[in-house]
């Protein structure tokens, strides 16, 4: 069993006991533990399942790169998903269930799937469910989804009540990694006066030297850390953060740092977490090494450990995860933790090695020393073992697999040797080089991620670089932390040097190990592949590592292969007959490990997710009941229901009230863009479709404006301010767009026109006084003429209304007498309130954009965004007569000479009417005779606008048709939502409304 | 995420105050031009493994267009300047052979 030592644990405070729930079973912790080391300590060995076996699954590690120990974290709005219990601090009152079983942990359905497993191969979901086709969607998807995923996600309504803040920092040197190489590198670019982050993803400082000890400088590496520290929180240039994970490198020196502020001390306040986003000059990569699994029969066993995490639990916790531990390792360096747990009075029945020594290395020679047995030349054929570890097979590590001898245990250590983490060397473009000494990718230091002035920007310090002794990695931080800020290299503290015999790569144990073994042999824990599928994929003909990671999903799941890449891609060059450079690594992408969505959020969040834009009358909109319609990022009023009113009868009324009488829109949120110099007018001829350059001063024209690629893009009323300036209206959500379409050409083509362009649109509030008793309305207001004769339809004029100073344009969206009022934006509110004062015996009703919509349609007037989506050009919509015939160019126009887009097939703007006066539903198809290659009925044409009528007490609509204006009065099918029910509409011209203009023109 | 520095207000700009504008120094062809020509201006596009120039826009700072000509591969950026001109200046040319030699680009290589 695993439980908790009479002594030691570095980390632990045996004073400060702490209560938490597993699996809704409290048990108990001490303060500094991980919730893994607490569960060990209380024998919970297996904590969860894995993916597609359901095999039984222990905690591997002791952090970052644990693959088995995901745990559900919390309850209810604080409940998260695939949290590993490695990196997860206890604290009081924790609460953890584990993942992937039905109905227990102990006991799982779904561990049947293991059983099948010969019938589960690589690639089975591929080969399985494609056929037949019409299964997909009824049987096998839902199956899968069922089946599908760890742990489980958060209930949708819940709301994370939790708080999190992006950081921004700017600094010369960002370290990462807060082991001995980290605080070294530090160190040394420190002293040249730059400014220095540190982060460190763990709680605490010192890395694997805290734990595996050393000298250095004369003094125990522990104490000289702690001096370190101390040192380096002394200086003003040094910022020094714990809990806090390099998780990404970008181009140009920018980093993501994931800072976890409480989520050890949930109860305090502040933010959970903390999205670093950082500048850089220069980044020294000191993220350690992970170390390897090897691949043998049983090794996902629970008890089934990594060497290096089995004396963390030991050393950090005082943790025993096994009584009788025997190590298997083909490197000097799992031999510590034979040392280790010897020391800490445990058994270890013998240490396995596959490798045969003529003279014993340093520290096989302290292992025999302390009375271990050490077995060389040997490999552990089979793991035992069912829900726990219970022995081990002994056989050589030459042959197949035949038993020599079984020896019993509860735990078993193995080291598969050491990967450096190259995570965040390799994020922004940096290589590796295959090191066979070592047998481990290190970062090429001929290949590194370039800045903006091509030099190398990041540096790899100790560990990750591929040194792995104490004075190595001091000697290599040292010279990093100084390259960093531009400085010769210097000797490093003295550190005690060693001296080990070199690793003898075991990628599969035995080396000749049959198919039953080779099928037990897991790589990935996590997603359940095992040596026999990647060498299956081989087979198959996946020779990219790519596709294979893909196909066999080695590596795809949420810890990203740290522990099985180097291993599966090792069993796959062997497979394909290459050398492991030749086949290369999959591709290193952020973060280093998940972060929350929170963090990524930040504060963006509720209303300050999108800053809302509002118009100056915003507030009495609201105060009066609008219901609101989002348009870019304004809100603007839907209509204005009055108590007991639906939608549908507001507008209804609006409309109405609005062509019977007089209406009032908040028509502010209408771009307002001023062109001027002496080339406006040819700038706006290019710009537009139609003549700009031949408006009278005084005079407002409706205007197209195209893309390059001819396709309408916006459109409104242009006046003329003076000779040399124009005043362009754009649709609401236009304006910024418009205002860059123009600066582009302006800077970018067409530099040496003398044109200045400004977004005025926030400057002015702009109020559509609308109906047969406008003029009424203003005369009363007072101050200027604003008569047939004095304004008349498609004028504008200066003048005040009311003592506030206006600008009054006669152009009308509706079909009615209209005036568009512009006031100073500050002013915008008191002239709503004076029309609506002035007007209430008129029955002057405020009206919204839903009212606007139908009023437009019913007059055939088209919108940008309905009737057009990007494929429509002007000559579509009937708008020809504000296309000029005598431009030699404008933006769009060679488009348009396009063989597509000339042809007569195209689908054109009409009027639809419902045979039954019904209204058509948006976005309805029309149907043709026959069916595509898809097997999709034809089409011949699409609804884009579709209102009832209040004015004709009936559903109008408008759609392209094809060739539609050449077949007035036939009638097309349309089909509603369901695909079946079908909708007979007669093709009608599109203006249904006032077709001479007479209303608008009084 | 890239920073370029906008020849026109001197900020180094990181990219989220970018707007990026696509190849630069492209030749408009408008009415009367051929199919060709005007498929090349509108759609055709460079997408090369190393040196480039492109368009950007400082769009959450001064608002000014401006060229950049950058290497596609390592992200070093050989230099930033103005959008009104049709053809990058002979000392930013200079300083990309010197660094790229033999480089080529559209109908720009290294200056014989």
């Amino acid at each position: 069993m695993s439980t908790r030592l009479a002594t030691g644990g570095r980390l632990i405070d045996r004073s400060k006991p702490v209560r938490f729930q597993f699996n809704d079973t409290w048990l108990s912790g001490f303060e500094g533990d991980t919730l893994a080391s607490a569960l060990l300590a209380n024998d919970k060995v297996m904590v969860g399942r894995s993916f597609k076996y359901h095999r039984p699954r222990g905690i591997v590690a002791s952090g970052a790169e644990e693959p088995n120990a995901l745990v559900n974290l919390g309850k209810g709005a604080r409940h998260e998903p695939n949290q590993r219990a490695t990196t997860t601090e206890l604290f009081d009152g924790l609460y953890a269930t584990s993942q992937n079983h039905w109905p227990s942990l102990e006991f799982d359905i779904g561990a049947i799937n293991a059983k099948l497993a010969r019938f589960l191969p690589a690639g089975f979901y591929y080969k399985m469910f494609i056929h037949p086709r019409p299964f997909w969607k009824h049987i096998y998807e839902p199956f899968i989804r069922q089946s599908a995923g760890l742990g489980r996600a958060p209930d949708p309504e819940t709301r994370d009540p939790d708080t999190y803040e992006h950081f921004y920092a700017y600094v010369d040197v960002l370290v990462v990694g807060g082991g001995v190489a980290g605080l070294q590198a530090a160190k040394a670019a420190a002293k040249s006066g730059a400014r220095v982050l540190l982060i460190e993803q763990t709680a605490h400082w010192g890395g694997r030297a805290a734990v595996d000890g050393g000298m250095v400088d004369g003094q125990p590496a522990r104490d000289w850390i702690a001096a370190t520290v101390k040192t380096l929180e002394g200086m003003e240039n040094v910022t020094l953060r714990t809990r806090c994970m390099g998780a990404g490198v970008y181009d140009h020196g920018y980093v993501l740092g994931y800072e976890r502020l409480n989520d050890h001390q949930p109860q305090a306040d502040g933010p959970r977490h903390r999205l670093w986003r950082i500048r850089t000059k220069q980044i020294i990569t000191a993220t350690g090494a992970i170390e390897r699994p090897i691949s043998f029969a049983g090794n996902d066993l629970p008890g089934v450990m990594l060497a290096s995490a089995v004396r963390d639990y030991v050393v950090n916790y005082g943790v025993a995860p096994g009584e009788r531990t025997v190590v298997v390792t083909n490197n000097d360096d799992g031999y510590r933790t034979a040392i280790a747990l010897k020391a800490a009075g445990l058994a270890v029945p013998a240490v396995i090695d596959p490798r045969v020594h003529a003279i014993d290395p340093p520290l096989v020679a302290q292992a025999k020393a302390a009375g271990i047995e050490v077995l060389m030349g040997r490999a552990v054929a089979k793991a035992k073992g069912g829900r726990r570890v219970t022995g081990i097979v002994v056989t050589a590590h030459s042959g197949e697999g035949a038993a020599l001898r079984e020896i019993a245990c509860d735990c078993v250590a193995m080291s598969g040797g050491w990967s450096p983490v190259v995570h965040l060397w390799s994020h922004c473009g940096g290589k590796l080089t295959w090191d066979a000494h070592h047998a481990f990718f290190r970062p090429d230091p001929a290949k590194a991620p370039t800045g903006a002035d091509g030099a190398p920007f990041v540096h790899v310090a100790g560990s990750a670089n591929g040194y792995l002794f104490l004075k190595d990695v001091l000697q290599d931080a040292e010279n990093a932390g100084r390259v960093s800020v531009g400085l010769e290299r210097d000797p490093a503290p003295d550190a005690n040097s060693e001296h080990a015999a070199p690793i003898h790569p075991v990628w599969m144990m035995p080396a000749k190990a049959g198919d039953d073994l080779r099928a037990k042999a897991w790589l990935d824990y996590q997603n359940d592949v095992k040596v026999s599928d990647v060498q299956l994929a081989a087979r198959e003909g996946f020779e990219s590592v790519e596709h294979t990671k893909r196909y066999t999903t080695l590596g795809m799941a949420t810890d990203q292969g740290k522990l099985s890449n180097i291993n599966g891609l090792a069993i796959l060059s062997d497979a394909l007959g290459e050398d492991i450079p030749q086949v290369g690594t999959t591709t290193f992408r952020p973060p280093y490990t998940p972060i929350s969505m929170g963090a990524i959020a930040g504060q963006a969040r509720d209303e300050i997710f999108q800053p809302i834009r509002k118009t100056p009358v915003h507030a009495w909109h609201e105060e009066n009941g609008a219901v609101w319609e989002p348009v870019g990022q304004w809100r603007r009023p839907y209509c204005f229901p009055r108590k007991g009113e639906s939608k549908h009868q507001a507008v209804r009324r609006e409309v109405r009230a609005t062509r019977n009488g007089v209406g009032l829109l908040d028509a502010s949120t209408l771009g307002k863009i001023v062109v001027k110099g002496s080339d406006a007018g040819r700038f706006l001829d290019m710009l537009y479709t139609n003549l700009m350059s031949t408006l009278p001063v005084g005079k407002c024209r409706y205007g197209l404006m195209c893309t390059e690629n001819g396709f309408l893009t916006d459109d409104g009323v242009v006046a003329r301010l003076d000779e040399d300036t124009f005043l362009c209206h754009t649709t609401t959500g236009g304006a910024d767009r418009i205002h860059a379409h123009m600066e582009e050409w302006l800077q970018t083509e067409w530099w040496d026109w003398k044109v200045y362009t400004a977004n005025l649109t926030e400057q002015y509030a702009q109020i559509a006084v609308v109906g047969p008793k406008a003029r009424v309305l203003l005369e009363r207001l007072g101050g200027m003429d604003v008569s047939k004769e004095a304004l008349p339809f498609m004028q504008w004029a200066d003048g005040t209304l009311g003592s506030i100073p206006a600008r009054v344009f006669r152009i009308s969206f509706s079909g009615e007498l209209s005036y568009e009022v512009a006031v100073p934006a500050g002013r915008g509110r008191e002239f709503w309130d004076l029309c609506l004062h002035v007007g209430a015996d008129l029955g002057i009703t405020p009206y919204g954009t839903e009212a606007l919509h139908v009023m437009r349609a019913e007059k055939g007037f088209i919108m940008i965004g309905d009737e057009t989506d990007g494929t429509v050009i002007p000559q579509d919509l009937g708008l020809n007569w504000a296309i000029s015939k005598k431009k030699a160019d404008y933006i769009g126009k060679r488009a348009q000479e396009r063989s597509h887009m000339t042809s007569a097939d195209r689908w054109q703007l009409v009027g639809l009417e419902t045979l039954d006066g019904s209204v058509l539903p948006d976005g309805a198809y029309a149907v043709a005779d026959g069916r595509n290659a898809n097997g999709q009925r034809n089409t011949q044409g699409r609804v884009t606008s579709t209102y009832y009528s209040p004015t004709l007490d009936k559903g109008i609509a408008m759609g392209l048709v094809h060739n539609g204006p050449a077949r007035m009065g036939e009638v097309v099918v349309f089909l509603k939502e369901d695909g079946e029910t079908k909708v007979k509409a007669r093709i009608v011209n599109p203006v249904f409304y006032d077709p001479k203009g007479e209303k608008q023109d009084v | 995420m890239l920073t370029l520095q906008c020849p026109h207000c001197g900020v180094h700009a990181e990219e989220t105050e970018l707007t990026g504008g696509g190849e630069a120094h492209l030749k408009r062809f408008g009415p009367g031009s051929d199919d060709d020509a005007f498929e090349g201006y509108l759609f055709l596009r460079e997408n090369p493994k190393g040196v480039h120039f492109e368009r950007w826009r400082h769009s959450y700072g001064c608002g000014k267009w401006f060229h950049a000509a950058r290497c596609t591969v390592t992200m070093e950026v050989f230099g930033t300047y103005t959008a009104q001109t049709s053809k990058p200046p002979q000392d930013l040319l200079d300083r990309i052979s010197e660094k790229r030699p033999g480089w080529r680009w559209r109908d720009l290589n290294e200056p014989a």
